[in-house]
């Protein structure tokens, strides 16, 4: 028996990941980090201290049993991890690339109390990569039921409530508007940092569980969440549209040719492939002095796309400073390296016309920060007579999303006065057997915290249409494959 | 130069994503009609309201407005003019017996129908057929309907017999005056506004120049005036907004608050500006679709394209 380990024990430095060189991958849409190897993630693995209260635990949006899945990891028992690891969360080949672990699981970390915390997002990914690679698929037993589950989004909220429901022995069918289904993971995520075969292979796996996708489908307009209920059978409904309608600065000039939104330039880019035109229809006219404004997530991949498109001149603009950034603090950190320039503590004012309706340049204000304001972050303050101007030929607002209206517009669902979803606390909708979550209740989020909202839709689902809730059975109290607890074998069933 | 591009291959064969061309007219060198099976769409289609199309896996999202919608037959129709690389190409590949890619829709917020008894209802050019569902449903709700078209000669007129059956008069204009009366649809809308003092309202589809021309011919009277907006669309869901438009002060998303808006308040001039975004892209795309024809058709039948 090895000796428990204690944090002097334990290898004190994060092993450090391979990335692809910061000049070479500006050019390209190769992912950046390349993941462990074998051996590097079991060495990682020997930094957990597996810790008698997991605060990792709590620390996660759905409760992955981290020192769980690091033991068998440890162990090399991967297939175990990945058992592990499936049990509460679907896709781990995702969540270990874009989850904000620094803010989550890493966040709380024992070890993170005096060193580096275990690398829990890069050893959940290299389980995830693990299972694509080897095709492994966690099939539990189905009992079938006679519900019919209809889902409104294919983005990570609605692939969560499916797998759930799938699990639970619904007929799911997944509706999608675009051409593809995946949503932000497809549309909104490039591939340097989410590759779109992940994606697919995440799909495919709903698809060996049984759920159908129907993609070209726009809910509300095709036919409505009503008839989805009334005429077309499906027993209950969840809605994970998103928050996908991007919001402008509303500044002079925000019209002009050449301002347009980090939705349409990473729709074109990742969903539309626009980077191959000609070879594909959709284009992309890209500027040299690209400016990109805010600093989330969706900021950084805009920035970054347009390193990658060939702009010489790459800027973000935010008015807060750096330490305020929304954004996943390794984006940001590979955003520098790349060669991309920040401004910090700067605010657009207005975009000035070139005279032929194109932009030439953005004005811009010094902020400096002030009192904390209601989100808990210093508000910023604009210094007066600190304007200046920064020359540009392309405008990216990233700067947040609001309420898709289109559910809105055609169902007698309540909302609330941004035209969010109102539910109850299961989830549930103004409409009995609807349920909604993600985006389109909480306002912009993280992957991982709209797959828990569709986690939690389903748990809501299964007590609505009175499906017990199994959960997951213990690999000890299986028998054939069957889990003891849920099948017992004497029980005599009525037809 | 294909990186990640992902190979999934969305196989759709269900009843709802199936897009059948299952009729097709040529109205002109350039002007053709698609009839597509979807049984579904159909029921659903209302006036104003428009699809988006991909015609192939590498293709753009084109949005086009409904022509038609047959509830019985269950089709949905498509009036294309050739004039990008994406519908060229429709019109060699989009044949009867061949399928879309992609076609989602609904889409937009379906044409307002006031209880007004007497309208008018302007096409011009490509934007005869998208009036075309609004007049009929005018018609369908008591009004006295009439009918301006505008084409630029007698070559080009199409549906005219439609609109004939539907319309309590009909009004057309060519610009050479070989059909109709000799001018632009505002010397129709003109003739109407003179002959019927009581129009409660203006329906005005078309090129941009048009609906802005049409706007400011019943601005004097004070006619109300809708327009359907067509600016560049990529998903058509709200989620771009690359389609945003001026209509008064306000910026709107012509695909979720439109495509219909008063056209007394659209700031025409932003929305031809914008229009003029992809233009070179889309010159170049053209120009390069149109040498590949060329080349691929050495020796076998010439296909002439527009210069």
């Amino acid at each position: 028996m090895a000796k428990k380990r204690t944090v002097r024990s334990i290898p004190q430095e994060r092993t450090p990941v391979r990335e692809l060189d910061p000049v070479v991958r500006a050019t390209n849409f190769e992912e950046v980090n390349c993941g462990y190897t074998e051996p590097e993630a079991i060495l990682e693995s020997t930094r957990c201290l597996f810790c008698p209260e997991p605060k990792c635990i709590d620390g996660c949006p759905v409760s992955i049993d981290i020192p769980g899945f690091i033991q068998k990891l440890g162990e090399k028992d991967f297939r175990g991890a990945y058992d592990v690891i499936t049990g509460t969360n679907l896709l781990p080949a995702v969540c270990g690339r874009v989850c904000p672990q620094e803010n989550q699981c890493e966040g709380v970390c024992v070890v993170g109390e005096s060193l580096v915390p275990v690398a829990i997002g890069r050893l959940e990914r290299f389980v995830g990569d693990l299972a694509i690679q080897n095709n492994w698929v966690s099939l539990p037993y189905i009992e079938p039921t006679v519900y019919k589950i209809g889902i409104v989004g294919s983005g990570p909220a609605g692939m969560a409530c499916a797998a759930d429901m799938a699990k639970a022995g619904c007929e799911v069918t997944v509706f999608e508007a675009f051409h593809e289904p995946g949503g932000v993971l497809r549309y909104g995520i490039p591939d340097f940092r989410l590759p779109n075969t992940v994606v697919d292979a995440e799909i495919e796996k709903l698809e060996q569980l049984g759920v159908k996708f129907e993609c070209n489908t726009l809910v509300g307009r095709l036919f409505t969440i009503e008839q989805m209920i009334k005429e077309l059978g499906f027993h209950a409904v969840f809605i994970g549209t998103g928050a996908g309608y991007p919001t402008m600065l509303g500044i002079p000039g925000d019209s002009l040719n050449g301002v347009l939104s980090a939705n349409e330039l990473l729709t074109r880019c990742n969903l539309m492939n626009a980077r191959e035109f000609p070879n594909v229809d959709t284009p992309l006219p890209l500027g040299k002095q690209v400016v990109v404004v805010g600093a989330g997530n969706t900021a950084m991949d805009a920035l970054r796309v347009s390193k990658r498109l060939g702009a010489e001149n790459v800027t973000c603009v935010y008015r807060r400073s750096k330490a305020e950034a929304p954004a996943r603090a390794e984006e940001v950190h590979h955003a520098e390296q790349e060669g991309i320039e920040f401004h910090w503590l700067s605010n657009p004012v207005e975009i000035l016309d070139d005279g032929e309706g194109s932009v030439y340049a953005m004005r811009c204000i010094r902020m400096e920060l002030g009192e904390p304001d209601e989100s808990g972050r210093r508000r910023p303050v604009a210094v007066p007579g600190s304007e200046f101007e920064i020359e540009t030929d392309q405008v990216v607002f990233a700067i947040g999303t609001n309420a898709n209206p289109i559910i809105g517009q055609t169902s007698k669902l309540k909302l609330n006065k941004w035209g969010y979803i109102q539910t109850d606390e299961n989830l549930m909708t103004s409409m009995a057997g609807v349920f909604a979550g993600g985006d389109i209740v909480t306002g912009a989020a993280t992957v991982i915290e709209a797959m828990g909202a569709g986690r939690k839709a389903a748990r809501g689902m299964k007590a609505y249409l009175g499906i017990r809730d199994v959960g997951r059975a213990d690999r000890t109290e299986m028998l054939f494959g069957l889990s003891v607890r849920e099948h017992n074998f004497t029980r005599v069933r009525s037809a | 130069m294909r990186t990640t591009r992902s190979k999934r291959k969305t196989v759709n064969d269900t009843l709802i994503n199936r897009f059948d061309i299952v009729r097709r007219e040529d109205f002109s060198d350039v002007t053709y009609l698609l009839e597509v099976h979807h049984p579904m769409m159909s029921r659903a289609a209302q006036p104003g309201q428009f699809v988006i199309v991909m015609s192939h896996s590498d293709g753009e999202r084109i949005p086009l407005t409904i022509a038609d919608f047959d509830r019985e037959k269950g089709t949905i129709t498509l009036v294309i003019q050739a004039v990008g690389k994406t519908t060229l190409e429709m019109q060699q590949t989009c044949q009867v017996g061949t399928s879309l890619y992609g076609m989602a829709g609904p889409m937009g917020i379906p044409s307002h129908l006031s209880g007004a008894k007497k309208v008018v209802c302007v096409g011009g050019g490509l934007g005869v057929a998208p009036v075309y569902p609004q007049a009929r449903a005018w018609k369908e709700n008591g009004a006295y309907v009439i009918g301006v078209l505008g084409f630029r000669n007698k070559d080009l007129v199409f549906w005219e017999d439609k609109f004939r059956a539907i319309c309590d008069e009909l009004i057309i204009c060519t610009d050479d005056g070989s059909a109709g009366i000799k001018g632009f649809v505002t010397d129709g809308i003109k003739l109407a506004l003179e002959k019927h003092p009581d129009i409660e309202e203006v329906v005005a589809i078309g090129p941009p120049v048009m609906m802005q021309a049409s706007a400011e011919a019943t601005r004097p009277s004070g006619v109300k005036t809708m327009v359907s907006l067509n600016p560049i669309m990529v998903d058509g869901t709200g989620m771009c907004g690359g389609c945003r438009v001026k209509v008064g002060d306000v910026v709107k998303f012509a695909c979720v608050d439109g495509p219909d808006f008063d056209g007394h308040q659209v700031d025409f001039a932003d929305l031809m500006v914008r229009l003029r975004r992809y233009k070179e892209e889309e010159k170049a795309a053209t120009e390069r679709w149109s040498e590949s024809c060329r080349m691929r058709n050495v020796g076998g039948e010439v296909i002439a394209f527009p210069e």
